[in-house]
């Protein structure tokens, strides 16, 4: 029962005109399971899952839900699932007991037992209060709730969640990834989550394929991807330098023994590299440029670190991050070493 | 799939629509306000002017050089003009010495046309020819240069019989009338009482209006939803394709005829329209004209994927439709190839036959013709849009 595969995507592909936005990719994911899928903006991801939701219709290729061909069976596909997707799935204008009474009255779902789900639903986000008020009142919070809520009217076995926690309060997003993990545990409901932000990879899944431009570069636990990194002769290094520049960087990154500069802040610099001779090197030419290191520290290696080795550049775009970076990399090719 | 639950799911959509509109407090003004406007504003352009009381303001040129010393003929005639002018105050009369003055007048807006009555017309009359008169109207007016003409026509008309008839009695006939017009003609409006411009614009605007409500607010109400993302809510669920977008018309209909409603009760307490025919009829007749035209909304909402190019489109279709489907001016004063294309739009055939109920009081026999190609209309545009509709929806 553990192992049985409740999706299996084969070779999904989605072209947009003649630009491939989903290229062919292939993965299962195993009955209550928490998959991620992690990626930068515009990696993919959303045309992935609103093919699996039979939102969109697959150039090529296909996936197999509970059974159920997504390009054939659509209608079966479509009462095993729920999604939560990108954009808010309400009605401003009606209330909370009404949103659910209309998707939930376009699932079948005889009237006395919707009823009584439905005051589940909301006693379960602690939304019971509020039942009777426009949506459009809601806070940002709640209305994710209800839009995680919606989904999960019909009871759905694979529950799929697009970036849920974009845009949340910190609060917000601990209470969303609490609730997916709770549901995960008691309803044994297997869930497919998107995301471009770590801490939601990290936190809740059980296991992560890294998307980039439409494909999957890599696939595992959490702790096996970080392996790759700290198991090879990788090393990842903070390093904060008192007089940082532009410079300095350009040369660091131009050394051999340097994967890939990403500046955290104005300070500090994270460093990848690989070799025993590694820090060495990074030190002389910090002090050939005259740079002053303030601080130095080893670190463990993060999702982001095994994102960056992989595809080269960061995951979170330069929208997501004041600090101005550089997406260049360097050094030789790693992808031999991610299976 | 069921038809049954197709329908039951569209009744959701349907009354999902309705809620958040009759919530939406500024979207319901408006619709209340919008077939305001449009009534006060044609009811205002376009006055009343049928029934009496006119005083369209015309000049009289009395030429008449006599006959014998004798001008009596063209006195007696202009005598007549004043006496019949005075039961019914189509024209204002005024004497005017020369044409020219007439047209200098019509110019300046003094006048809105003049009758003359020549230098030979006592001569004429004496001498057993027939009278002429002359009848000068603006004509880059159409609509009072029409009238003008009319009324002086209707006038001359029986001012001649009154004249043929004294003629003839002198012949010793025994009915005098029968002698100088075997054939009597009666006029008589089909409808009784008076009939104005509005009673003429009422039905057509009414059709008008429901038809484009409908055919405006399918696309939008389907590009809102497609850019809100609500769309993948009911996209989601087992339910037939079909039943989003008969649920959407199903809505946007209701609405539409709300807007009808309005409209009528407006036109009948504000503008003292009245209702001849079937009221049954007349919100039957808007069904089918929504139904003809749905189909062209459908098609419309599945290539457009933006709210903002949708009403874009839409407003350049309704543009020409408005003008061209005889909803403010008849078609048959349209040139030719404007009638051509006004037999392609549903909207002429269905304000035709609105105008035929509501202000004629005809039955459906009598617009069993419009009828046909109403329906004709919406199952070709029906066969059309429902496959493209079902294309779009699974992108
Ligand atoms: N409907 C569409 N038409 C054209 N291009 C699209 C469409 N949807 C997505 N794309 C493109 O496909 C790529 C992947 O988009 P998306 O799946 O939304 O990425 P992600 O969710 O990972 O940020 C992007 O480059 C995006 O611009
Ligand atoms: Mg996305």
């Amino acid at each position: 029962m553990a192992n049985e595969s409740i999706i299996e995507v084969k070779n999904l592909t989605k072209m947009f005109n003649k630009f491939t936005a989903v290229d062919g990719i292939n993965f299962d994911v195993k009955k209550g399971e928490i998959f991620g899928l992690l990626g930068p903006n515009g990696a993919g991801k959303s045309t992935t899952l609103r093919m699996l939701s039979t939102l969109a219709r697959p150039t090529k290729g296909t996936a197999i839900i509970g059974g159920f061909d997504i390009t054939k069976n659509d209608n079966e596909v479509r009462k095993l699932i729920g999604i939560v997707s990108e954009k808010m799935i309400m009605y401003n204008r009606l209330t909370a007991k009404e949103n659910l009474w209309f998707f939930g009255s376009l699932f079948n779902i005889p009237k006395d037992v919707l009823t009584k789900r439905i005051d589940e639903l909301l006693e379960l986000v602690q939304l019971t209060k509020w039942k009777n008020a426009q949506v459009g009142t809601f806070s940002t919070g709640m209305r994710q709730r209800m839009n995680v809520v919606r989904a999960l009217l019909n009871l759905p076995q694979v529950l799929f969640l697009d970036e849920p926690t974009l845009g949340l309060d910190p609060q917000s997003s601990v209470e969303i990834r609490e609730f997916i993990k709770k549901l995960n545990r008691e309803n044994g409901t297997t869930v497919v989550i998107t995301t471009h932000m770590m801490v939601d990879a990290d936190l809740l899944c059980d296991r992560i394929a890294i998307v980039d431009h439409g494909r999957i570069v890599a696939l595992d636990t959490s702790a096996n991807l970080k392996k790759t990194i700290s198991g090879a002769d990788t090393t990842i290094i903070s390093l904060e330098i008192s007089n940082l520049s532009p410079e300095l960087i350009t040369a660091l990154r131009g050394l051999n023994c340097v994967d890939a500069v990403t500046q955290e802040n104005t300070l500090t610099l994270r460093i990848i590299v690989h070799g025993s001779e590694a820090f060495d090197s990074v030190i002389d030419k910090v002090r050939a440029m005259n740079g002053k290191i303030s601080s130095m520290q080893n670190l463990q290696p993060s999702l982001e670190d095994v994102f960056l080795h992989i595809t080269g550049h960061q995951v979170r775009d330069t929208a997501d991050q004041k600090i101005p970076q550089e997406h260049k990399r360097f050094g030789a090719s790693q992808q031999g070493r991610i299976r | 799939m069921g038809a049954k639950t197709l329908f039951s799911h569209s009744m959701r959509i349907a009354w999902k629509d309705l809620t958040e509109l009759f919530r939406n407090r500024l979207g319901l003004v408006l619709l209340i306000v919008m077939p305001l406007f449009m009534m006060v504003m044609v009811g205002f352009i376009y006055p009343s002017n049928g029934g009496t009381g006119a005083n369209l303001p015309v000049g009289i040129v009395n030429e008449d050089s006599g006959f014998n010393n004798s001008t009596l003929p063209s006195q007696t005639f202009i005598m007549g003009l004043e006496i019949m002018n005075n039961q019914t105050h189509f024209l204002a009369f005024s004497n005017v010495t020369t044409m020219a003055d007439i047209k200098d007048m019509v110019q300046r807006g003094d006048l809105e046309g003049g009758i003359v009555i020549p230098s030979n017309f006592s001569q004429s009359i004496l001498t057993g020819e027939q009278g002429t008169v002359i009848v000068i109207t603006d004509n880059s007016n159409l609509q009072i240069s029409a009238q003008i003409n009319g009324y002086s026509q209707l006038y001359i008309e029986q001012l001649s019989t009154v004249l043929a008839q004294k003629n003839v009695q002198s012949l010793n006939a025994t009915n005098a009338l029968a002698v100088v017009n075997p054939y009597s003609i009666q006029l008589q409006g089909v409808v009784s009482g008076t009939t104005n411009y509005f009673d003429f614009v009422a039905p057509g605007i009414m059709a008008m209006t429901v038809m484009m409500s409908v055919m405006t607010g399918l696309p939008v109400a389907i590009s809102q939803e497609k850019e809100v993302g609500t769309m993948d809510g009911m996209m989601v669920a087992p339910i037939n394709r079909l039943s989003i977008i008969l649920g959407k018309t199903l809505g946007q209909t209701a609405r539409g005829l709300l807007q009808g409603v309005i409209i009528l009760v407006l036109a009948i307490g504000l503008f003292g329209v009245a209702i001849q025919g079937s009221i049954l009829l007349v919100f039957a007749l808007l069904l089918l004209g929504v139904f003809s035209f749905v189909g062209l909304g459908i098609v419309i909402t599945s290539f457009t994927k933006d709210q903002e190019t949708a009403q874009m489109l839409m407003m350049t279709l309704m543009f020409p439709m408005m003008f061209l489907s005889g909803v403010f001016f008849p078609i048959q004063t349209m040139p030719w190839y404007m009638q051509d294309i006004a037999k392609f739009m549903p909207l002429t055939y269905a304000a035709d036959a609105m105008r035929k109920v509501m202000v004629l009081g005809a039955g459906i026999s009598a617009i069993s013709t419009e009828i046909i190609i109403l329906i004709a209309f919406g199952a070709i545009m029906t066969a059309i849009a429902v496959p493209v509709f079902r294309r779009m929806m699974t992108r």
